[in-house]
């Protein structure tokens, strides 16, 4: 099974890679950006017995640090044999 | 009775021969060298050091690999039964990322990285770290990070200064950190995680020598009790 982890800086964090990009977003001339927060995606293959509980401790524990980030667990459909 | 004191080094350490030279300098006795795949720590120590450096390269986020590998086990309950433990630059980082120290250490605000000496104001005198220095001096400690940027909630941030554990500030601003904090120590005063570097800055000859009060405090104090 593949799943998607993404991981997000909580709002309210000051996201300083996210404000750079932002400003040469701006820099490259397209208007309208509004804001930037950039964050990471942790693709894992794992066994199809692994339980949503396993997959949230994995994220808890080491993948996303609670005290700045959330996270977002994604099962990918599986693709046809 | 002699300085018993061990140095942790991680895959990606480059401060732990620093850490170790001015212990010994110190102290007057050799710090254990311990490798991260350790599982145990030498007994009856007096003193652990995380060092600075690129632990794993600084992969998924600085510090977070170093806290998890196996020595990690072993520092922690030292910490808990009360062996003091400075973590220092990236050691700050394995310890927040270890749960030691609350917050976490983000990328530097103006996401450069940041290698000068600082000027710091000691905001703890009576802890086991700082008792050497007065409080009203400003202190001269180099820095050299990359993700140095203290972040932790209003709530938490209240706490810590309500408590005295704010061990350190930055005179100016350095890198972004919530209310310019430097170091800090956790609830009872014996974890100290700080991002300048007191051990480049034990004798003339580093440009100043402000770091060796740290040092002179945590080893007097312990060999004295």
């Amino acid at each position: 099974m593949k799943v998607q982890i993404h991981v997000s800086l909580k709002a309210g964090v000051l996201d300083p890679q996210g404000r750079a990009i932002h400003h040469e977003l701006e820099a490259l001339g397209f208007g309208g950006v509004n804001d930037v927060r950039a964050g990471k995606l942790i693709e894992l293959d794992v066994s199809d017995d692994t339980s949503d509980e396993d997959l949230d401790q994995m994220c808890r524990k080491l993948l996303a640090n609670m005290v700045i980030e959330n996270y977002r667990i994604e099962k990918l459909e599986q693709e046809a044999a | 009775m002699a300085f018993r004191s061990a140095v942790i080094t991680f895959p990606g350490s480059n401060c732990d021969r620093d850490m170790a030279v001015a212990l010994e300098q110190i102290s007057g006795t050799t710090p254990s060298r311990i490798w991260h795949g350790d599982a145990d720590l030498p007994g009856d120590l007096d003193f652990i050091a995380l060092p600075g450096g690129f632990s794993y390269g600084d992969y998924l986020r600085s510090g977070a690999m170093a806290a998890r590998s196996p020595i990690m086990k072993a520092v922690v309950a030292a910490a808990e039964r009360g062996v003091p433990v400075l973590g220092v630059c990236n050691g700050f980082q394995v310890l927040t990322e270890s749960g030691l120290l609350p917050g976490a250490l983000m990328r530097n605000a103006a996401q450069t990285f940041v290698c000068r000496t600082v000027p710091l104001k000691v905001e703890n005198t009576r802890s086991l770290f700082t008792n050497g220095y007065t409080g009203d001096e400003t202190i001269h400690i180099p820095v050299a990070h990359h993700d140095g940027n203290y972040f932790a909630d209003e709530h938490t941030l209240d706490t810590l200064e309500g408590d005295g554990q704010v061990a350190f500030r930055y005179a100016e601003p350095c890198n972004g950190s919530r209310r310019d904090i430097a170091g800090i120590l956790n609830a009872a005063g014996n974890v100290l995680g700080m991002m300048p570097h007191p051990e480049r800055a034990i004798e003339d000859a580093h440009g100043g020598s402000d770091g060796r009060a740290l040092f002179e405090s945590a080893i007097n104090g312990l060999v004295r009790a």
